[in-house]
């Protein structure tokens, strides 16, 4: 029950939308493609749906050639970012809607789709309209139709974007108790999303994508610890991983003429020479003995405060765990704790990390 | 505020509401009455102005031998053909407005939308353009005064509306519907019948009430395709003038021409307002 990819490639008038796809994806997994919009995720969900005809390359599931298998016989369900159900009928037809198309006995269709229900927890709600439903609610039905296929391949492309942030965060958890025990189920779920909390939060494994390549694949701690670029660091990071240019000198890393810092001992294999820097945002703090860097914008999130700093063409962004005002252009001082700080080749290629040393 | 606001709000609706009103009233008025009622000044009540008679009325029921032009005929022509043509023009307009909607068609520069304006383009032209082009045909076809000749011609001039209407309703309802509908297990054919379709009636009765309009208001195809044989509402409704102008009758003649689109407007209403798409894209 295996999907495996070969090559798959899709191009447009002038950019591609897959490019040399390759994967293998067992049941039981969940993989979170996460990527910036426009990175190839959608399409790449669509084309293994069997909605988009790759232009090269072969898909096989179970051994099959899974490209010569139309969508309606593809065991294969989909829950889209917009919430997409059939407006014409109530939440009951709507998640018995496949079931009935496959011909179901009546009292098993009966049985599944009170299970899907009470699932995604939309008990009374048979009888409802779907516009008479919340944002979220519909959404549930979405997930409800396309867990009551009992499929082989669940597709949810960014299901939660499109919600409030405290729904998505409540729905979030639910998905993933869902998800657990559906995976469990001998079914591979592929997860898109945009957001690098999501993917990390879900577990399994990931797959970072950007204009249409898998730019790396493995375990979300695997990611978050040795992103394998710089390209990786910015989009598996929230906010993004700072990124400046400086040189190694000896004993010294040399960002600016003020900003001068210790050597880590995850860089002591590392020869002289020309780098990309990364520190998350974690690893830049106010520090009264650190270096002067004005405050360009103070964003307060949740209990923390993000600082967008500036010294000399160094832009960083650090974190305060705490709530404080700032006023924009304040000089403070800020220290980088050195243990935390990434080397990326000229070409982006990481280098040395804090986990693991030269890669 | 609030209160001046409503009361703006309630003067202005009144206002439209006798403007659109006013000249049905008027019509009816008229109908009741007889040449003095009409020469003889503006006159508004029955039975205190002017002494109401039926004869407006009788006129239109009576046979030419007797004096009269009997619409009877004439308005079951309309009917039928207003109703076969409308119901032709949206069966095949909703049929290609899905497939301009929805797939791609390349032939060298000419694309959907150039297709789609084809369609419309027709409506474009003065009708005086077609209306040789359509005689010629529908005189080698021996379809020349005949109910079926006026039904193909209706179907190739309501047609375009219907395909106008029906492609930007179609553009606006989102593909993924068809997608999940796929995915779902039916095959193109079942995506269109069992879920595009039922969440298109809305568009589709938007698009029929159009087609009755134009197709039961043409007076010049109606006029210039039939002779002797067959003659349509419009057509009959000309007939009734003479050196002296009957408004009475006239009057009748425009208001039981009108009834039967109010009756249709009132009965398709409720599904203009009922299954919106806001369930399926929220």
């Amino acid at each position: 029950m295996t999907l495996i990819a070969s090559n798959l490639t899709t191009k447009g008038k002038e950019e591609f939308f897959l490019n040399d796809i390759s994967f293998e994806m067992s049941p039981g997994k969940i993989y979170t493609i996460i990527g910036r919009t426009l990175s190839g995720k959608t399409t790449l969900l669509k084309t293994i749906a069997g909605l988009i005809a790759q232009d090269s390359g072969t898909l096989s599931f179970n051994g099959n050639n899974f490209d010569v298998i139309p969508v309606w016989k593809r065991q294969v369900a989909m829950v889209y970012q917009q919430f997409i159900n059939y407006p014409h009928l109530n939440v009951y037809d709507n998640i018995a809607f496949p079931l009935k198309q496959r011909k179901v006995d009546l009292a098993e269709i009966k049985d599944r789709v009170k299970q899907a229900i009470e699932q995604v927890g939309l008990e009374g709600f048979e009888e409802r309209k779907i516009q008479a439903l919340s944002g979220g609610q519909q959404q549930r039905v979405a997930l409800a139709r396309s867990l009551v296929k009992n499929a082989n391949i669940l597709l949810l492309d960014e299901p939660l974007v499109n919600l409030d942030y405290k729904l998505r965060e409540q729905l979030r958890e639910e998905f993933k108790k869902i998800f657990s025990s559906k995976a469990s189920e001998e079914a591979i779920l592929i997860y898109s999303t945009t957001d690098p909390i999501e993917a990390m939060q879900l577990g399994g494994e990931v797959i970072v994508m950007d204009e249409g390549k898998i730019l790396q694949q493995g375990s979300a701690k695997e990611i978050y610890e040795n992103p394998r670029s710089t390209k990786v660091a910015e989009i598996t990071n929230d906010p993004a991983m700072n990124l400046f240019d400086g040189e190694i000198n000896g004993k010294k890393i040399t960002l600016n003429n003020e900003v001068i810092l210790n050597i880590p001992k995850h860089f002591k294999d590392l020869p002289d020479g020309k780098y990309s820097f990364g520190i998350r945002a974690s690893g830049v703090t106010l520090d009264k003995s650190g270096f002067p860097f004005q405050i360009e914008l103070a964003e307060i999130s949740g209990s923390e405060t993000f600082l967008h700093l500036n010294n000399d063409q160094i832009h960083v962004v650090g974190l305060l765990d705490a709530v404080k005002n700032f006023d924009i252009g304040e000089t403070v001082k800020v220290s980088f704790d050195i243990e935390k700080l990434y080397a990326f080749g000229s070409d982006g290629i990481l280098m040395s990390s804090p986990y693991s040393g030269i890669k | 505020m609030g209160t001046f606001y409503t009361t703006l709000k309630y003067t202005a609706v009144t206002i439209w509401s006798m403007f659109v009103i006013a000249p049905f009233l008027w019509a009816l008025s008229t109908s009741f009455k007889d040449f003095n009622s009409v020469t003889s000044g503006a006159t508004y009540i029955p039975w205190v102005d002017f002494e109401p008679t039926l004869e407006g009325w009788r006129v239109l029921l009576r046979s030419p031998a007797q004096g009269g032009v009997n619409i009877v005929e004439p308005y079951l022509n309309s009917i039928f053909v207003t109703c076969l043509a409308s119901f032709i023009s949206i069966l095949l307009g909703t049929l290609a407005a899905y497939a301009l909607s929805r797939y791609t068609f390349k032939a060298g520069f000419i694309k959907n939308d150039d297709i789609t304006f084809f369609f419309i383009s027709q409506r474009i032209m003065p009708p005086v353009v077609l209306a040789i082009p359509f005689f010629i045909m529908l005189g080698k076809l021996g379809l020349l005064d005949t109910l079926l000749g006026l039904v193909m011609v209706y179907v190739v001039l309501l047609m375009p509306i219907a395909v106008w209407i029906m492609v930007d309703f179609f553009n606006k309802v989102p593909v993924e519907i068809d997608e999940t509908a796929l995915i779902d297990g039916c095959n193109p054919i079942q995506a269109f019948f069992k879920v595009v379709l039922p969440n298109s009636i809305p568009g589709m009765v938007v698009a029929g009430l159009f087609c009755m309009i134009f197709g039961w208001t043409d007076f010049f195809f109606a006029f210039i395709l039939t002779f002797t044989e067959v003659q349509l509402l419009p057509v009959a409704i000309v007939s009734l003038n003479s050196s002296i102008t009957p408004w009475w009758s006239l009057s009748a003649a425009a208001l039981v021409s009108v009834a039967p689109l109010i009756v249709v407007a009132f009965i398709v209403e409720r599904y203009l307002s009922k299954g919106n798409l806001s369930g399926a894209l929220k």
